[in-house]
């Protein structure tokens, strides 16, 4: 979807740089080993996994893009489209579940018309199920960006969307 | 701060006295809860004591110190006041001029914020019965620490276990003392640790790894995100007393992503035993050498698993492997390599400190020390728990939880979560140790404790574990991926009113397929929640697939809405949350719902303020 020509490759060059900086301080190179902590900082930087960023670290590294696409595929906290400005995580661990925790999940994705791991149209909402926060004191619980939203019960999510931009 | 290289046991000494004439040098305390609490208000809370107490010119005497998890959650925020011991808890920032008048000036609990027992006030926090039926051991120093402040673990004795092991003890005796301790591994399957370290010990090779597990992925579980974020110098301790042990050089710590303060305290802590001399080139001036580093999870259940977490760090897809060879032997880069849970590192530096009798002396014949559970669902008390093994069901969930809310009654325990069972009522005397519990087809597991109540449908629970399983399975081996798969499609179709005579029986034909047939632990324990609810709680698979009928009211196809003509005011808030139009009724009248055009969402029962909706 967006050519090579928009993406501003000097940030993984920032995150590529300074991973290889503190290899050379074990005395050792950027291998395979390091893949997935490069992806995590990589996606850190752009939101998401951009192909042709993932392209350009495989000429650099030597890491063949295959097997980075293996890697991204296994785990479900790598994307390979943009996310929306705020994701929302709906936890559907056991002590969530056992509160109630469905009824959440569906007024989200009535509210906001999405499925599960869905973007909103307008890129506000990325929508996300996760098996446990660690906060099951609060159960039901959902986290918008880094704040908790805990005892909730399906009436208070229109509220809380609308309360960020 | 950092402090100058420590190179000797008596740098370590001087550097306790100093850290402790700095707390000393407060007459009073303030302990709020950072961490856990955060999701409700834990900052502007600290915010607004400092400069309360700053205003009042309180500043000089009462510090305020940010700590980990208290424990007791479901009253967060929480905060404990020493000397007094005073626990608050649910404190908003408006609360805090009446703690600063009455408390810290007057020396006086403020009653409205603390706990009541039978109607009586009890303010101090060992007076609680939350607290006063736990035995803190693993958790001491949890919540009266400030964790991204290594002075504060000093001040309390930290780091003096690796003191006496690197400069007292031969890694042999380290092992020994672990063993005969009764050490046995927090992650789950119990595998006494002391061995699984002389493993690794022995295996040829020079390069050696280590690997703190806290990967924490059974749902409903917490007490490895509380560790690393409360007291994450004493896993770093225990990580540093393993690695002497085996002869490691390199260890890695790798969590879960979900847990970003976790992450952010031991990586401040590993930062700060570095500048000290505590992890690095020969630490303490002994000649031996480790260094650790974090490593985040990317979000795949399975990795909990050591030998796709193994995987994972090299940097490849997660997927187990058969063992063996066991990681002891081939691990990290076919090094050898141990891998043990934060939990278990956690408990390393009690055991060292105060010699193995002491430690052996709580638990039970097969189980030595304490277990810590977190505590969730249907309970009155929610939140992180320390007991002696051998503890029973019902300590931990009536005497230490305050039993199940809303005059409802227990049904169940789930334990071990994916991986474990549901522990019906006719078990709540069973002492839980990791032999008893599988004794009754469930595991103890790592920790996780969800309670259960008459709202919960058994098959439903089954239903949500299998699912959870199928989707997380890594997919290598067959009776895993497909039959799990066929498990949930079975279930889904019980759940949904389709069940089919016979289906209960070919449920658990194929559970003992997968258990058997499966490469590793995952698909090996998967079908423990459907066989455990099918043997405890068979008579409800009967009502779902005979009657069609769901008796706890959660199987959406086999339960209707509908209003209670005596109750409704008819305030038209179920009205108006109906998306689908399925509510009528004037203003003022009784509200009727349109059973053919309800979907069974639910909103209507939640917006209620009569408890009007019921479900039958
Ligand atoms: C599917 C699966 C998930 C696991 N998840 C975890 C986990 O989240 N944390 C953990 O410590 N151990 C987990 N384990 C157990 C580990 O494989 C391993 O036994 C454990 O980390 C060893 O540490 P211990 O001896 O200290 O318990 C899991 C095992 C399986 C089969
Ligand atoms: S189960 Fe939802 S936060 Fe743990």
């Amino acid at each position: 979807m967006s050519c090579a020509c928009e993406i501003d490759m000097s940030l993984a060059g920032g995150v590529l740089d300074s991973m290889e900086e503190k290899r050379r301080g074990e005395g050792r190179s950027v291998t395979t080993q390091d893949l997935i902590p490069l992806l995590q900082e990589v996606q850190a930087a752009y939101g998401y996994l951009p192909p042709p960023v993932l392209v350009w670290i495989s000429e650099q590294t030597g890491i063949p893009t295959s097997r980075m696409y293996g890697v991204i595929t296994f785990y479900s906290q790598f994307y390979l489209e943009p996310h929306g400005r705020h994701t929302i995580r709906c936890c559907q661990g056991t002590a969530c579940h056992v509160k109630g925790s469905k009824r959440i999940g569906e007024a989200i994705k009535q509210e906001l018309d999405i499925e599960e791991g869905g973007t909103t149209d307008d890129m506000r909402y990325t929508f996300e199920a996760v098996a446990c926060l660690g906060t099951c004191f609060l159960a039901p619980v959902i986290m918008i960006d880094n704040d908790y939203y805990g005892q909730l019960t399906s009436n208070k999510i229109p509220a809380i969307l609308a309360s960020y931009d | 701060m950092a402090h100058a290289k420590l190179t000797c046991p008596d740098d370590l000494a001087a550097f306790r006295g100093q850290a402790r004439e700095v707390l000393n040098a407060y007459r009073a305390r303030v302990l709020v809860c950072m961490t856990g609490c955060r999701a409700r208000g834990a900052v502007a809370l600290g915010q607004a004591f400092r400069a309360k107490l700053a205003g009042a010119g309180l500043d000089q005497e009462v510090a305020v110190v940010d700590v980990g998890c208290h424990g007791q959650c479901s009253r967060a925020p929480l905060v404990l006041i020493e000397p007094d011991e005073f626990l608050y808890g649910n404190v908003e920032p408006e609360d805090v001029d009446e703690i600063i008048e009455e408390t810290l000036r007057n020396g006086r609990p403020v009653e409205r914020l603390c706990a009541s027992e039978n109607g009586k006030v009890a303010a101090k926090r060992d007076d609680v019965a939350f607290y006063k039926h736990q035995s803190h051991q693993v958790l001491r120093h949890c919540g009266r620490i400030d964790p991204r402040r290594i002075e504060d673990t000093v001040a309390q004795g930290g780091y003096e276990a690796v003191a006496k092991a690197l400069c007292s003890m031969t890694p042999e005796e380290v092992i020994d003392e672990v063993r005969e301790a009764g050490l046995r591994g927090r992650g789950g399957a119990g595998f006494p640790t002391g061995i699984k370290w002389g493993f690794c010990r022995k295996a040829p090779g020079n390069e050696k790894y280590l690997i703190c597990n806290a990967d924490e992925g059974d749902p409903g579980a917490f007490m490895d995100r509380a560790l690393l974020e409360g007291t994450p110098h004493q896993v770093l301790e225990g990580m540093i007393i393993a690695a002497y042990a085996i002869g490691a050089g390199r260890g890695f710590i790798y969590v879960r992503a979900e847990y970003p303060i976790a992450v952010e305290h031991i990586g401040i802590a590993i930062e700060q035993a570095r500048a000290c001399g505590l992890l690095g080139e020969d630490i303490l001036g002994s000649d031996f050498c480790f260094d650790v580093e974090v490593r985040m999870g990317a979000g795949a259940f399975v990795c909990g698993e050591e030998t796709a977490l193994i995987a994972s760090l090299e940097g490849e897809r997660g997927m187990p492997r058969p063992r063996p060879p066991f990681p002891a032997n081939e691990g990290f880069l076919g090094k050898p390599t141990n891998i043990n849970n934060v939990e278990t590192f956690a408990n390393v530096p009690i055991i060292i400190a105060e010699g193995k009798e002491r430690y052996g002396a709580l638990g039970t014949e097969g189980s030595k020390g304490t277990k810590i559970f977190a505590l969730a669902g249907r309970v009155k008390d929610t939140g992180l728990v320390e007991v002696p093994m051998g503890a029973t069901f019902r300590e931990i969930v009536f005497d230490v939880g305050g039993g199940i809310p809303d005059g409802r009654e227990f049904k169940a325990a789930q334990t071990g979560g994916p991986s474990g069972g549901c522990v019906p009522a006719e078990f709540l005397d069973l002492p839980i140790d990791y032999d008893s519990v599988q004794k009754v087809g469930a595991i103890m597991g790592s920790g996780g404790l969800v309670v259960m109540d008459d709202r919960t449908c058994m098959v439903d629970m089954a239903r949500f574990f299998l699912e959870f399983t199928q989707d997380e399975s890594c997919g290598k081996c067959v009776p895993c991926r497909v039959g799990t798969r066929h498990m949930v499609d079975t279930l889904t179709r019980i759940c949904a009113g389709e069940g089919k005579p016979g289906d209960t029986d070919e449920l658990e034909r194929l559970a003992t397929v997968v258990k058997t047939g499966s490469l590793c632990g995952l698909g090996q324990t998967a079908p423990n929640p459907v066989l455990t609810t099918i043997r405890y709680f068979r008579d409800e698979y009967e009502a779902h697939v005979n009657e069609k009928r769901c008796p706890a009211g959660v199987c959406k196809n086999l339960i209707t809405y509908s209003i209670s003509e005596e109750t409704c005011k008819g305030c038209r808030l179920c009205k108006k949350a109906c998306k689908v139009d399925a509510i009528t009724g004037e203003k003022k009248q009784v509200h009727v719902i349109d059973t053919p055009k309800c979907i069974r969402c639910g909103l209507c029962m939640d917006v209620c303020p009569f408890k009007s909706v019921l479900v039958s």
